[in-house]
């Protein structure tokens, strides 16, 4: 087994590609070039005990694609922040077509032609793209006839192909962001920041946001491009300055750069990868889901003739489901010992129902659920957790800590009833202390101490902690709900690793996540789930992530089979029709 | 980590301190600026707790609210908010002192069936809260107050001579009549009078709180509750029991708030039974921070300010300044606990960033990962 570095190491400055940058960061590209938009110079940004940005100096050239890339917390946001004047840096400059500035709040920084595309769409679902788009700038040109001339104006000019009368509610995500994109224009931005664009993106809607960009840019704007997917950035952009902690560590010309100098060169470090090295797949069946539906509750789509059928809803806060969308609807698959099953699909179809209804935090409207043999669709969470269904939660803040309590009770939270936290009713405080500094040791937690509190921990550390003490309890069954999200590479490794090494053991892994690298690196077996539905299968040996994209659109269903034009085996059913 | 204990119980005391510090500089402030002297008032009442019966009076006093305090800190815990500790109380006293005038058992018995019915009673109330809580997910602070100005007229209602309640000859007060003696419990005589022996079965109960609380799964299990609902659940907690158990203890919690009054010293339920000792109560809990030893220290201090701010009317000053003093308490304290827990976040992070930067570690570098 591969020893995996603790700490990144600085990487040889041995590709030509790179041009390391010199200290204070002068960095002229070229003699003659145009004019820089956008000019950083030795920012820096302390936050209580950590340093989010070092002496930073960064050059963006007008009329270009700059792309800023760097892994999980090296500082990229805090830097597009301090930029679009949500904070201020504590040391350095920034100057705007040679002409030095200090924001102090967003509205400076629009004032000087910087906009910003936020990874989290901010738009308002029920108003139109129209009403949305003059939401707080009214006073441009007006709410009327001449704002609506304005955005088609805008739309033409760069090929954004938006409707202003259509509602937000029933645009799909990349028909959003263009929104969002416009925006931006609207309010006279000629610089863009975009933070991770291609995050909620499958990888055909990447490509046609690509083409806006690359209209953009024909069309004299700036636009500056946060990302960590390298192939895209690659493709897209025409400088990249590259962060690793802080700071930065060097700019690439991505004509004669490769993905894997990329990686080195932000990681420091070799590029760990996901890859599922030898089957273990057994015949045993260890999780069995048959019909599995949940019905949105609350919200009456159509009008029922007959009374839905429900139990008597005790075990449910919230009212009763009355004859709602599917949420999901009909999901089968088995998971065999030693198998890790992986769940593609774009967030929100289903996935966390999925989740919810096998830790027995919903109930579902039908189906039924076979752990081990044992029938478990009507078992409280506690019960199943003792049963061995370990729990790797999507929103680990949420739902797999509490942030305000020491470790060593966060090593107790879902194991409460277990040994070596309880002993029968009373808890042992003793073994779970003498348990969690095990498990910081093991997962390699870096804490100075067990009674500091979860929150002080980062994201990475919370998390090993968490599949830590999940795997403590030799779970027979693993919900893995996007286990390396927001972690460091460091860490993703080990996650990697912990989950690879109780696979071996024979442990049953459904494994969700919106990274397609790590679906397919790690899977035995895919599935692709939309809107509620598993509408297709893949092998992950042969699959490409643009083949499973497709399918995470509605596209295409079946047995997707790998360089096959042809291969969407329509099933027969509605999923054509409701694909966009 | 000794330090982070250190650091930790610095910053537990640092909360109480700072809010009684500016609560004391606040009165003396609305003191001075009402024209009145503003440090004498308080110099009288240090005075009055020197003396005897005034200090039997504020241990008395202490011990009912300490109970109020922990069922409203039960609550707390799980970020329950029983603002009906009040009608839990009346209602659970006045119940069980009907029930102890009616019958005759031998002596602990006879307690034992008092306290008893008033826990149930207490319960009882609660548990409707509780219900339309889990249920209808109805504001348990809604629901309390309501049910507070319920208590208040069944009460009322229930204490009529044509229902449970009794006239005494020659008086105006209504009673529920008078348990007999069997149903007293033991005091503890002191030469400033006696204190109620029900008030050290109180403190016990604080003991009983800390180990159920730390030391038990279902301890466990509420904490996590008031912490993350959402992460609660997730661990295997069931939202809507745990919503009526809390509720459930915490009433009967507040349904002995009235035994050491009862028991010891009125042996009926009358028009004159304290009210808003459940209010009070929740003071207690803020200010003792949910914990059973800061309850039995801030209960001590609102007695003393309850119990030695009455002797300032012989002296020219409105005995209110007591009053005020409470309330400037409940509002230093909800501002200056949330800027410390504010400041000990940031200052741990802080510390831990410093730690790890400085490579202290638990662990070292040459372990291999979940092998």
């Amino acid at each position: 087994m591969d020893a995996i570095p603790s700490l990144p190491r600085p990487v040889p400055p041995a590709n030509l590609a790179f041009q390391l940058l010199p200290r204070q960061g002068e960095c002229v590209i070229n003699a003659s070039s145009p004019p820089l938009a956008v000019e950083l110079h030795g920012i820096t940004k302390r936050f209580p005990g950590v340093v989010a940005n070092k002496d930073i100096a960064i050059s963006v050239r007008k009329g270009t694609v700059h792309a800023l890339i760097g892994e999980n917390g090296a500082g990229k946001s805090t830097l597009m922040k301090i930029l679009y004047g949500m904070q201020k840096p504590d040391e350095g400059t920034i100057a705007i077509d040679g002409e030095q500035v200090s924001f102090n709040n967003p509205g400076e920084a629009i004032a000087r032609g910087i906009g910003m595309v936020h990874q989290h769409f901010m738009l308002a679902d029920n108003l139109t793209v129209l009403e949305n788009v003059v939401l707080g700038g009214e006073k441009l040109y007006g709410i009327g006839g001449k704002a609506r001339k304005k955005i088609m104006e805008i739309s033409d000019a760069y090929g954004l192909g938006v409707r202003p009368d259509a509602l937000i509610e029933d645009l799909g995500v990349a028909d959003r962001q263009r929104v969002e994109i416009l925006k931006v224009l609207y309010r006279g931005a000629k610089t863009l920041i975009l933070d991770e664009p291609t995050a909620v993106l499958v990888p055909q809607e990447v490509d046609a946001l690509f083409d806006n960009l690359r209209e953009l840019k024909a069309e004299g704007l700036t636009v500056i491009f946060i990302s960590h997917k390298l192939g895209e950035v690659l493709k897209v952009a025409d400088d990249i300055t590259v962060i690793r902690r802080g700071t930065t560590v060097g700019t690439a010309d991505p004509k004669t750069a490769t993905t894997k100098q990329l990686a080195e060169l932000m990681v420091g470090t070799e590029l760990p990868s996901p890859e599922t090295r030898e089957s273990t797949v057994t015949t045993t069946p260890m999780l069995k889901v048959e019909n599995l539906t949940v019905a949105e509750s609350g919200t009456v789509t159509t009008p029922e003739t007959s009374t839905p059928v429900l139990g008597d809803s005790d075990t449910d806060l919230r009212e009763a489901p009355v004859a709602g969308r599917l949420l999901l609807d009909g999901i089968g698959f088995t998971i065999h010992k030693g198998e890790i099953l992986g769940i593609a699909g774009v967030e929100g179809n289903g996935q966390t129902e999925l989740i919810e209804a096998l830790m027995g935090m919903i109930t579902p409207d039908a189906g039924v659920i076979t752990l081990d043999g044992a029938d478990i669709t009507k078992m409280p969470v506690r019960k199943r957790r003792e049963g061995g269904i370990g729990y790797i939660p999507e929103d680990r803040h949420r739902h797999g800590l509490l942030l305000e309590s020491p470790l060593w009770e966060n090593r107790i939270l879902g194991h409460v009833t277990e040994r070596p936290n309880s002993k029968g009713g009373i808890l042992d405080p003793k073994a779970a202390r003498k348990d969690t500094e095990r498990i910081v040791r093991e997962y390699d937690v870096r804490t100075p101490g067990i009674d500091v509190t979860a929150a002080s921990l980062s994201g990475g550390n919370q998390q090993k902690l968490i599949v830590g003490r999940e795997m403590s309890h030799n779970p027979k069954f693993l919900i893995a709900a996007h286990p390396t999200r927001g972690v460091d590479v460091g860490a993703q490794a080990q996650i990697w690793d912990a989950i690879r090494e109780a696979r071996r053991e024979g442990l049953a892994v459904l494994l969700i996540s919106a990274d397609l690298d790590e679906l397919i690196g790690l899977s035995d077996t895919l599935r692709v789930i939309y809107r509620g539905r598993l509408v297709a299968d893949a092998d992950p040996a042969t699959i490409t992530p643009e083949e499973l994209g497709t399918a995470m659109t509605g596209a295409a269903s079946g047995h997707l089979e790998a360089h096959d034009d042809s291969s969407a085996g329509v099933d027969g059913d509605t999923t054509e029709d409701e694909a966009r | 980590m000794k330090k982070f204990d250190k650091d930790r119980l610095l910053l537990a005391a640092a909360g109480p301190v700072l809010a009684l510090v500016s609560a004391l500089v606040l009165t003396m402030i609305v003191l001075a600026a009402s024209g009145v002297d503003p440090i004498d008032p308080l110099r009288i009442m240090i005075e009055q707790a020197g003396y005897e019966d005034i200090q039997v009076l504020i241990i008395n006093q202490a011990g009912i609210y300490f109970l109020a305090a922990l069922a409203v800190a039960i609550g707390f815990r799980m970020n329950l908010f029983n603002i009906g500790v009040d009608g839990q109380y009346r209602l659970a006293a006045m119940v069980s002192a009907v029930v102890g005038a009616s019958v005759s058992l031998p002596g602990p018995l006879h307690v034992l069936l008092i306290v008893l019915v008033a826990m149930a009673t207490g319960a009882f109330w609660s548990g409707i809260a509780g219900v339309l809580k889990a249920r209808r997910g109805v504001s348990e602070v809604v629901s309390t107050i309501m049910l507070n100005a319920i208590a208040t007229s069944l009460i009322a209602w229930l204490i009529l001579p044509k229902n449970l309640g009794v006239q005494p000859a020659g008086s105006n007060d209504l009673t529920t009549g008078d348990i007999p003696e069997s149903g007293w419990f033991p005091a503890l005589s002191l030469s400033g009078g006696d204190i109620y022996g029900f008030t050290f079965v109180a403190f016990v109960l604080g003991v009983v709180y800390w180990f159920v609380l730390n030391r038990t799964r279902f301890g466990f299990d509420l904490r996590a509750s008031g912490a993350s609902e959402s992460a609660a659940q997730a661990s295997g907690v069931e939202p809507k029991k745990m919503i009526m158990t809390a509720m459930l203890i915490s009433g009967a919690v507040a349904g002995l708030t009235g035994m050491p009054l009862l028991l010891g010293e009125s042996h009926t339920y009358n028009l004159s039974f304290p009210l808003g000792v459940g209010f009070t109560g929740i003071t207690v809990a803020l200010l003792g921070r949910n914990n059973p030893i800061g309850i039995f220290f801030s209960a001590f201090l609102i007695a003393f300010i309850d119990k030695a701010s009455a002797g300032l009317d012989t002296e020219g000053y409105a005995k209110e300044i007591g009053t005020i003093m409470q309330g400037l308490i409940v509002i230093a304290v909800v501002v200056s606990y949330e800027l410390v827990r504010r400041y000990g976040i940031r200052r741990q992070q802080q510390k831990v960033g410093e730690e790890l930067a400085a490579g202290h570690a638990l662990k070292t570098d040459n372990k291999e990962v979940a092998a």
